[in-house]
C-alpha cells in the first residue's frame, strides 16, 4: 500500500521506515503461522455457521434458503427462547456467587496469607477448576440424587422434609445445576481477586488503618476498588460461562426435567445432531454468541474506564 | 491495556476474514453422496452373494453393550477365516449423532442403525431388496421384516423396501421380583390390566415400591408402560401406522388417553419412586438388581444380564391385557443392523446378515448372548434355554406375541427427535403434575405433525 510521502511523518528517515518494513514483514511472517490457524479453525467456522443460519439443511441433503426466517424461530419458538432465558438465570449462580463469595473468600485469605490455612484454603478452592468438568457433574449428580450426600446431611439434621431428588425436580433443577457451575467457577475468581490483592500496596492500608478505618471501610474503600480490572476479568469468564454452559448440564441433567435446564449450548447440540435442523441450530448459535459479546463488552468498557 | 490496530493491519485481517467467508460461500449440502451406480436402485443379485475365498476386511460400526454383534462377527471369522473385521464401537445416542455423518463419508460394510427413515431420504442406506430375494429373506414372517421397510424417500415406514435386517428381534414386558411378589401373594403374574393395578397396590400398601423405572435427563422411561397401557386399551394397529408415519395418523385418540390417564393415576398413587424423573436407565436396572421394585418394564436385552445378577429370582409377563383373554402385545423391535449405500463389500455384509439368521451356531449365540429370539424362518432351529430362567420367559413370551399379531414398534422411533424433544420433557411434566395426560398426547401429536411437515 504506497502511501505518498507528504504524509509521512518528517522526523521519519526512510532508511528507518525501510528497517521498520523489513521488520514488519518479519513479523507477519511470525504471526501468519497463528493466523492461519486462526483464520482455519475460528473465521471460517463463524462464517460458516452464519452461511447455514440462513439455510434450511440437514446436514446432508441439499439446503434450502430461507433468509433470516430461522432467527424468527429462535425468537418464537417457546423452546429455544426459553433456553436463552435459562441462560440468563444461570448467570446468578456462574457469576454473581461466585464473585461475591470469592471475594469474600480472598479477603479472608489475605489476612491470614502467611498461615499454611491459606495455602491449603487455595488448593481446596482452586481445585475444582482441575477437575474435568465432566467428572464434576458426574459427581455432583450422586451428591445431589435422592440418596445422595445432600440429602442425607439434610436428614441428618432434621430437615428430611425438604430432601428431594434435586436435579430432577422442576422447581430445583436449574438452581441444582446452578451451585455446580458456581462451585467450579468460585475457586478460579478466589484465585484471581487474591492475584490482584497481593499487587494492592501494603501502604494503603496502613494508611487507612491509621485514619481509624475499621476491617469492612478497608475492604470498600481499598481492596474492591484496586480489584476493579480483576472482577471485570472474573465477571467476563462468568457470565460467559455461565451463557455458553453445556458440559456440567449435558452430564447432569441434558436439559431435563421438561426442559427446565435447558440452555441454547444444549439446544444448539440436540438441533444439530438428533433434529438434524443445522439452519436452525446456527441461528441459535449466531445468536449464543451476539449475547455473549453483547454481554462481555459492556464489562470491558467498564474495567477500561476504571483505567482513567 | 488497550491497544490500538492501525486501521491497515485491520484491512488485512478484515481480508483474511472475508477469505474465509469466500470459502465458505457455497450452498451447504451440495456435495452431498450420491450412491456408486446401482446403490439406491434394487441391488440386482443372480445368485446369492458369498464372501469369497480372498481375504477381505469388514468394517463395522456396533453399538457399546451389547456384546451380541462382536461374539457374532469373532465365531463368523471363525467360520470364513478370511474375514477379518475392524469394528468401531459406541454408544447408541452418539451412533444416532454420528450416523448420517459416517455413512456418507466413511461408509462401513456393517452398522448398528439408529431410526432410519432419514437415512433413506438421503441415500445412505443399500436397498436390500435384491439380496432378500437372492436369500429367501422375503419368505420369513413378515413381521420381522415391516419396521425396516421403507416407501419412496424414507415415508412411510413399514412397507416398501428393506433397508436393514436384524440381528434378533428383542420384545419388552414387565420384568419383576419373585421374592417381592411372593411377599405380597402374587404367585402367578397378572393376567388382565386389574389384577396389575391390584398388585401395585398391594405392594404399595406392603411399602414396596411398585414401579421401577427410569425418566431421568434426556430418556423418558415412562413411554414403556405409558405404550403398554396404549396397547392394553386399544389395537397396536393405529399405534404402528403413527409410528410409521402414515398419513392421518395420529396418536392423540380415545383409547390412547385412557392409557395415558391410567398412568397419571399410577403416578398420583405413588407407584413409581418419588425421584423417578432423576433416576436415568443405570440407576433404574441398579436398583431392581438391588431389590428395591417389585416391577419393571423393559426389553429382553436385560435377560442374560438379570439370569447372571438375580438367578432365579426375576420373572417376565407381557403386559396384561384389559379383558381376561385379551390379545398379548408388546414393543418388539429388530437389532436393526445396515449396509452403507457406499460400502465396498456390501456383498459380504448381506452374507454375514444372512448367515446370522440361519448358521445354527448363529443362532445359538443370539440367544445366549443377546437374550431375544432370533431373525429367520419361523421353523428353524432354536437352541434350548433352562426353563428357571428369565431367557426362557422372555423368548416364550416372543412366541405368544407372534401368535396374536401383537409386536408394535416403539412410540419414541417414531421420529429423530419425538423422543428426546417430545415425550421426554411431557412425560416428566407429566410426573411433576405440570401436565395432564390430555396436554401430553396434544403437544407429542403437535410436535410430530410439525417435524413431518419440516421433513
Amino acid at each position: 500500500m504506497a502511501r505518498p510521502f507528504a504524509t509521512q511523518p518528517a522526523h521519519r528517515r526512510p532508511a528507518a521506515t525501510k528497517l521498520r518494513g523489513a521488520r514488519g514483514l518479519a513479523g507477519w511472517l511470525f504471526v501468519i503461522p497463528a493466523l492461519a490457524f486462526y483464520a482455519v479453525f475460528v473465521l471460517r467456522p463463524i462464517a460458516l455457521t452464519f452461511q447455514y443460519s440462513m439455510y434450511e439443511w440437514n446436514g446432508i441433503g441439499p439446503s434450502t434458503w430461507v433468509g433470516v426466517a430461522n432467527y424468527g424461530k429462535v425468537f418464537t419458538d417457546p423452546d429455544l427462547f426459553n433456553s436463552l432465558i435459562n441462560a440468563f438465570e444461570l448467570i446468578v449462580f456462574f457469576s454473581v456467587i461466585p464473585v461475591v463469595l470469592g471475594l469474600a473468600i480472598a479477603a479472608t485469605i489475605r489476612r491470614i496469607a502467611a498461615s499454611r490455612l491459606a495455602l491449603v484454603a487455595r488448593t481446596v478452592l482452586f481445585l475444582p477448576q482441575v477437575i474435568p468438568l465432566v467428572a464434576a457433574g458426574i459427581a455432583w449428580s450422586w451428591l445431589l440424587a435422592s440418596t445422595g450426600v445432600i440429602n442425607q446431611l439434610l436428614r441428618l439434621v432434621g430437615l428430611g422434609g425438604v430432601t428431594r431428588a434435586w436435579l430432577g425436580d422442576f422447581a430445583t433443577a436449574l438452581p441444582a445445576v446452578g451451585m455446580i457451575g458456581a462451585w467450579v467457577l468460585l475457586g478460579l475468581c478466589t484465585l484471581l481477586l487474591l492475584a490482584g490483592m497481593s499487587k494492592i500496596d501494603p501502604a494503603l492500608y496502613e494508611a487507612a488503618r491509621l485514619d481509624g478505618a475499621g476491617a469492612w471501610r478497608e475492604f470498600a474503600s481499598i481492596t474492591v476498588p484496586s480489584l476493579r480490572q480483576e472482577i471485570a476479568v472474573c465477571v467476563t469468564v462468568t457470565v460467559t460461562a455461565a451463557l455458553a454452559s453445556f458440559d456440567i448440564i449435558y452430564i447432569a441433567t441434558q436439559g431435563g426435567p421438561g426442559n427446565t435446564t435447558m440452555v441454547p449450548g444444549l439446544q444448539i447440540f440436540y438441533l444439530a445432531f438428533f433434529e438434524r435442523q443445522v439452519g436452525t441450530a446456527s441461528a441459535l448459535a449466531v445468536v449464543l454468541m451476539v449475547l455473549v459479546i453483547a454481554c462481555a463488552l459492556p464489562i470491558q468498557w467498564f474495567a477500561k474506564d476504571a483505567n482513567r | 491495556m488497550a491497544r490500538h490496530v492501525p486501521p491497515g493491519r485491520a484491512g488485512v485481517a478484515l481480508v483474511i476474514a472475508m477469505g474465509t467467508l469466500a470459502a465458505a460461500c457455497a450452498a451447504p449440502g451440495n456435495n452431498s453422496p450420491q450412491p456408486a451406480a446401482g446403490g439406491t436402485a434394487t441391488s440386482s443379485v443372480s445368485a446369492a452373494p458369498t464372501c469369497g475365498s480372498a481375504p477381505i476386511t469388514m468394517n463395522g460400526y456396533f453399538e457399546t453393550g451389547f456384546p451380541i454383534a462382536k461374539a457374532l462377527t469373532t465365531e463368523f471369522t471363525k467360520q470364513h477365516p478370511n474375514v477379518t473385521w475392524n469394528i468401531r464401537e459406541d454408544q447408541f445416542a452418539v451412533i444416532t449423532q454420528n450416523a448420517p455423518r459416517v455413512l456418507a463419508d466413511n461408509p462401513p460394510d456393517l452398522m448398528r442403525l439408529p431410526q432410519v427413515s432419514e437415512l433413506v431420504k438421503d441415500n445412505l442406506l443399500k436397498n436390500l431388496d435384491g439380496y432378500a430375494q437372492a436369500f429367501g429373506w422375503d419368505k420369513w414372517p413378515a413381521s420381522q421384516l415391516e419396521q425396516l421397510r421403507l416407501g419412496p424417500g424414507g415415508r412411510p415406514r413399514g412397507e416398501g423396501s428393506l433397508y436393514a435386517l436384524g440381528l434378533n428381534f428383542s420384545i419388552t414386558g414387565v420384568f419383576y421380583n419373585k421374592k417381592l411378589a411372593a411377599q405380597i401373594g402374587m404367585a402367578a403374574p397378572p393376567t388382565t390390566l386389574a389384577e396389575l393395578d391390584q398388585a401395585l397396590g398391594k405392594a404399595k400398601s406392603a411399602g414396596i415400591t411398585p414401579i421401577l423405572q427410569f425418566n431421568g435427563g434426556a430418556t423418558g422411561g415412562l413411554a414403556f408402560p405409558l405404550q403398554n397401557l396404549m396397547a392394553s386399551y386399544g389395537p397396536t394397529g393405529p399405534i404402528n401406522d403413527w409410528i410409521f408415519q402414515k398419513p392421518g395418523a395420529t396418536i392423540d385418540t380415545p383409547s390412547n388417553l385412557q392409557a395415558a390417564q391410567h398412568l397419571e393415576r399410577w403416578i398420583k398413587a405413588g407407584y413409581f419412586q418419588k425421584d423417578v424423573n432423576a433416576v436415568d436407565y443405570a440407576t433404574m436396572m441398579s436398583r431392581f438388581i438391588d431389590g428395591q421394585g417389585l416391577f419393571m418394564f423393559n426389553g429382553d436385552w436385560e435377560s442374560g444380564n438379570l439370569d447372571k445378577q438375580m438367578p432365579g429370582n426375576v420373572g417376565f409377563s407381557l403386559m396384561p391385557p384389559v379383558q381376561q383373554g385379551g390379545k398379548y402385545t408388546a414393543m418388539s423391535a429388530p437389532l436393526a443392523f445396515g449396509i452403507a449405500a457406499n460400502a465396498k463389500n456390501a456383498d459380504c455384509a448381506a452374507f454375514f446378515l444372512n448367515w446370522v439368521a440361519t448358521d445354527k451356531r448363529a443362532r445359538e449365540i443370539g440367544v445366549e448372548v443377546g437374550g431375544s429370539h432370533p431373525m429367520g424362518p419361523a421353523d428353524a432351529y432354536m437352541p434350548a434355554v433352562a426353563s428357571d430362567k428369565v431367557t426362557a420367559g422372555t423368548l416364550a413370551a416372543g412366541a405368544d406375541v407372534a401368535k396374536d399379531d401383537g409386536a408394535m414398534d416403539f412410540i419414541a422411533n417414531a421420529t429423530g427427535a419425538i423422543y428426546a424433544k417430545s415425550w421426554t420433557p411431557g412425560l416428566q411434566k407429566l410426573v411433576a403434575g405440570q401436565e395432564t395426560a390430555q396436554e401430553l398426547l396434544k403437544t407429542v401429536q403437535a410436535d410430530y405433525a410439525g417435524q413431518l411437515e419440516g421433513n
